[in-house]
Parts: structure tokens; C-alpha cells; sequence
């Protein structure tokens, strides 16, 4: 499979990144090099055969449910670039 | 340069306990060091007040008789760990000015052990790469050089600012990282030993994530002991990591110099790859001779999905770098670059803070991951990955103990020299790295010679999960019979 310049833009736009149309045809080939790449893995038989899900067999540690941290609100917004007493500030989001 | 940066951490221990010399001497040595190396590019951020505070501390615990394992000891950390009010970007430019309220679990078990921190270590941007030249502060270039050239050679990556420092003797010991290769190929790339543990041995809270099924802490350092001594450190159980195994850390030191006799080291078929340079061909086979000489049984084994560790590699990893790093949205921390509207503002913050790879691979991943082509790569991944577990589990289920097998397919290259050449070319460093990963084993680099241009090259062991100590025990054969290899000091 292989990708065109639109799919290409698409991408980047799920993937939340300007890219110009220039970007976008380098980024075409280079992204094709890799499907090519991985092409290949096309010729193994999956069949029967489980995806991994956890590459060290474990049980999921839990928790008591207790709150064991918090009122740490000025070191959250330590390093916003704009924010305002506790909250972050974006540019308008809502319509 | 200094003695005292000569001196291994198995030394420094010796050293301060009997006051030699003191920590805070020793942290002025290596702050010496750095400040002669500063074309190697091997630190993004000095911290030198902090460092000489923490000797200053380190000697007085050393005075009052209350040294802790690591007391004294001068390492650089990479770039990749959180560290409580230090510079901790990820080698990335979407991370400007980051400066974490919270430090890594490895970290902290290094500081709590008395360990002094010198600065933050460069490295491949995200993580993502083999050569340290993706990184946003510029490439770094190896200590070590071919014979009579004055080229600048790579030192491999990600981990490429710690393996560096390492090898140029600007910190005792570094800290690393790896998810397909970025310990033990900088590690082989500049003549120093580097471990990836066990996925779950070392915990991943406060490393900022690259590819979370993968990612993996551990040690770069100049010998097998040192690795041991800072392993031991770095591992721990943590509940802040649903992933960290409730394992016990062993004494890793205590591996060292224990008999190989009777142990069955496998030889994978599949790693004898087209082209393969003789010289690497050659290296391997001195590695087996070592091994039966000293004891050991050498046997063929099959690896039969180990072609399709790489490719699956660089669809799983771009997929969960993808995830990881939607993070970075210019919202809470880092880069922002602003936008007519929030959309334009992630769009425009991304595009301008992530480097060529890291967007190459995190398109790569948001594609696989999307509507439609979610079976045809992704979960077929997976289930190439189980495969590739798998070959493993039955090689080791029928009794083999490690498996030997050259860590990179070459030795150090020029910096830029790939420049042009498809990514892929890149991806191809980790060929003989990558399948440890996909299967959470745990696996070591040790130095086992130079090319006939005089640069290091390093020997694989894998191991079965949690067996560390195996990885050291026959490490430490070739450690022996190949010797140190120390660059030759030109800058």
C-alpha cells in the first residue's frame, strides 16, 4: 500500500501538524519508504496466531482506592506558557 | 586529563570509603572534563552548582561513616528522565524550557543510593533514532576516531550523549534508555558496555515515553562491573509503573566470575545477514572460541520470524510514539506557538516543535492506527511480534541459556553521512537489537574488539526474562579475553 499527497495531508491533520504541500510531497516519499519496508510483513502466517498484548506476562497491579497525592496545583501550571490562576489559557475553543 | 576520572565506580567506591580522595574533588575532576569537551556535544545541560552541592553532601555522609552504595559518584543523566528542576526536554525543541516538579524513579533510586548528578545527556530526538542527529541541540560526535582520519563518527543513539560521555571519561557512569537498540548500539558504537533489562526490571515512571510496550532504563558504563553496580541501582519495584515486575533485584555484582561450564549459548542462523562485513563475522566467531574455551557449550539455534523483528518494529513503535507523544500540544508545557484558533495552535506548535523523524514516525503511526488500516498493519504487527516472542521461548524452553550474536551490523559512521539515504538505511542499525525489544528479553553490548580503522565493536547477549545476571556472567568471558578499549583523546 501506499500513500498520496491527500492521504498524506489527512494524516497530518489527525496527527495535529502543519504541514505545506512541499512537506507533504517529502514527507509522501518518505512515508511510502517505509510501507515498502514494511511490506514485507505480509508474507508471514498469522493465522491462529494471538497479537501481543503484553510483552512480559503480568497481572494488572491495582490499588486501594485512597487519594494519596494532590494539592499540588501550582507545580501543574509550573510550566504553562499562559496560564491564569490555576487554569491554562488556549485560544478559543468552542464556536 | 585527571586521574581520578580514570578510576571505574568499583574504584570510586574503594576510593572515597578509604578517602583517597573526596567526592567533591571527584565532581570537580569530571566538571573539568566536560568543560574540555564541549565539541563532543555530548551535554545538553550542565548542572555543576548542583553537582558540587551534591558531593559536598556525599562527603559528609563518607566522613560520618553513613555511605550508600553510589555515594560520590558522578553520572550523567539522559536528557529522557524527568529530573526535579533541571532542563529534562527529550532532546526535542517541543520541550523548551520544561523544567519537571517530580524526578524519575530511576533517578531517585540513583540520588537515594548518593550518586551526584553532573548535567543531562544529548540524545536522538524522542528517543527516535540510531545516530544522535536527530536531536534538536545538534549531533554528537564519537571520542573515537578511524585511524589517521579526522572525520566526526557518529556514537549511535539514541543514547549517543551517554555512551559518549562515558567513552570520553566526562562521567563515570551514564544513565540510557532503549526501545529497539538505543543502548547496546551506542554502547557497541563507542567501546563501552550498555544493558537493556528486562521490560518491567527498571521503572519507566518520570522517562518521558517513546513507545511504552518497549521502552526500557539501563546502564551505560566502561566495564561489566560498573553496569552491575549501577543496575542495581537504577531497578526497583514501583508502584507508580503498572509495567515494573514486583522482582527482586539481585546482587548483579555477584554474577561476575561465575563458571560458564556447561552453559548452551546459541548461535541464531537468521543474524548472519547479506553483507555482513567480515570483520563482524570474524568478531562473532572470536566470541564463540572464548566461550568454549572457557567452557561453554556453542550450538545453532533458529530464530525463524527474526527478519520481520524490524519492520513490525517500526509499525509498533511510530504507532505508540504516536499516542505518546499527542501529549505535546503546546497546552501545559514546552513550545507554544500560537494559532488563529486551537487547532492552528496544536498544528502550528507541533509542525514547528517536533524534527523531521519524529513527525516521519508519528505519522507513520497515526496512519497505521487509522480507519481502515488498523488490521493490515497494526494487529498484524502484533501478531508477527507473538511470533517473534515466541521463536524465543521455545529456544530457551529447550534448555539454551544466552544467545550470542554481533550488536550492530557496522561500526561507526560518518556524521551526516546517511543524510540522503532513505530512512530505512537508518532503521537497518538496529537489525541485530530490535527482536530483544519486541520480546522484552533482557540484553547486554560488551566491547569485544576494534575494525581494522580501529573502532570498537561490540558483542550481543540475550538472555530469558529477568536473567540479568546471565547476561553478565558470560559477558564477562569476552569481557576478559577482549580487554578495555579506551579512544585515543583528541579534543
Amino acid at each position: 500500500m501506499s500513500v498520496d499527497r491527500d492521504t498524506v495531508k489527512h494524516v497530518a491533520r489527525l496527527a495535529r501538524i502543519a504541514v505545506s504541500d512541499a512537506e507533504a510531497e517529502a514527507l509522501k516519499s518518505e512515508l511510502n519508504a517505509i510501507l515498502g519496508f514494511v511490506e514485507q510483513l505480509n508474507e508471514v502466517d498469522v493465522s491462529g496466531v494471538e497479537p501481543m498484548t503484553a510483552v512480559i506476562s503480568m497481572d494488572m497491579k491495582r490499588r486501594s482506592d485512597i487519594v494519596t497525592d494532590g494539592n499540588q496545583a501550582d507545580e501543574i501550571v509550573a510550566n504553562a506558557p499562559a496560564g491564569v490562576d490555576h487554569f491554562f489559557v488556549v485560544p478559543k475553543v468552542v464556536e | 586529563m585527571s586521574d581520578l576520572t580514570d578510576l571505574s565506580i568499583a574504584e570510586l567506591r574503594r576510593g572515597l570509603t578509604e578517602k583517597a580522595f573526596s567526592a567533591t574533588e571527584l565532581a570537580k575532576a569530571y566538571l573539568a572534563n566536560m568543560e574540555q569537551a564541549r565539541d563532543l556535544n555530548s551535554y545538553v545541560f550542565e548542572t555543576p552548582d548542583k553537582a558540587l552541592a551534591m558531593a559536598a553532601e556525599s562527603d559528609k555522609r563518607i566522613a560520618s561513616g553513613e555511605a550508600r552504595a553510589l555515594e560520590g559518584v558522578p553520572l550523567g543523566i539522559k536528557d529522557l528522565f524527568c529530573t526535579r528542576g533541571v532542563h529534562s526536554q527529550a532532546g526535542s525543541h517541543i520541550l523548551d524550557g520544561f523544567e519537571p516538579d517530580y524526578e524519575s524513579t530511576v533517578t531517585a533510586n540513583l540520588w537515594a543510593d548518593g550518586a551526584v548528578m553532573l548535567g543531562k545527556l544529548n540524545m536522538d530526538e524522542f528517543a527516535m533514532g540510531s545516530s544522535n542527529e536527530t536531536s534538536y541541540y545538534g549531533p554528537v560526535v564519537n571520542p573515537w576516531r578511524s585511524k589517521g582520519s579526522d572525520v566526526p563518527l557518529v556514537p549511535g543513539g539514541s543514547s549517543g550523549g551517554s555512551a559518549t560521555a562515558v567513552a570520553a571519561r566526562l562521567c563515570a557512569g551514564a544513565t540510557a534508555t532503549d526501545t529497539g537498540g538505543s543502548i547496546r548500539q551506542p554502547a557497541a558504537f563507542t567501546g563501552t558496555v550498555g544493558i537493556k533489562p528486562t521490560y518491567g526490571r527498571c521503572s519507566r515512571w518520570g522517562i518521558v515515553a517513546f513507545a511504552s510496550s518497549f521502552d526500557q532504563a539501563g546502564p551505560i558504563a566502561r566495564d561489566l562491573r560498573d553496569a552491575a553496580i549501577l543496575l542495581k541501582s537504577m531497578a526497583s519495584a514501583d508502584p507508580k509503573d503498572t509495567t515494573s515486575a514486583e522482582i527482586e533485584v539481585p546482587d548483579y555484582e555477584a554474577a561476575l566470575g561465575r563458571s560458564v561450564k556447561g552453559l548452551r549459548i546459541g548461535i541464531p542462523k537468521e543474524y548472519r545477514v547479506d553483507g555482513m562485513p567480515a570483520e563482524i563475522e570474524a568478531l562473532w566467531e572470536k566470541g564463540k572460541e572464548w566461550l568454549r574455551e572457557a567452557g561453554a557449550e556453542i550450538e545453532d539455534i533458529t530464530l525463524p520470524h527474526t527478519k520481520y523483528a524490524l519492520p513490525a518494529y517500526y509499525i509498533i513503535g511510530p504507532a505508540e510514539a504516536s499516542s505518546n507523544l499527542a501529549r505535546y500540544d503546546g497546552v501545559r508545557y514546552g513550545l507554544r506557538v500560537p494559532g488563529e484558533d486551537i487547532v492552528a495552535m496544536y498544528e502550528n506548535t507541533r509542525a514547528a516543535g517536533f524534527g523531521k523523524e519524529v513527525k516521519r514516525r508519528v505519522m507513520i503511526g497515526t496512519y497505521v492506527l487509522s480507519a481502515g488500516y488498523y488490521d493490515a498493519y497494526y494487529l498484524r504487527a502484533q501478531k508477527v511480534r507473538s511470533l517473534i516472542k515466541r521463536d524465543f521461548d521455545i529456544v530457551f524452553d529447550a534448555g539454551v541459556d544466552a544467545i550470542l550474536t554481533p550488536t550492530t551490523p557496522s561500526a561507526a559512521f560518518g556524521v551526516g553521512s546517511k543524510e540522503r539515504a532513505s530512512p530505512i538505511e537508518m532503521y537497518l542499525n538496529d537489525i541485530f537489537t530490535v527482536t530483544v525489544n519486541m520480546s522484552g528479553l533482557p540484553g547486554i553490548s560488551v566491547p569485544a574488539g576494534l575494525t581494522d580503522d580501529g573502532l570498537p565493536l561490540g558483542l550481543q547477549l540475550i538472555a530469558k526474562p529477568f536473567d540479568e545476571e546471565m547476561l553478565l556472567q558470560a559477558a564477562y568471558v569476552i569481557e576478559k579475553a577482549a580487554g578495555q578499549f579506551t579512544p585515543e583523546r583528541w579534543w
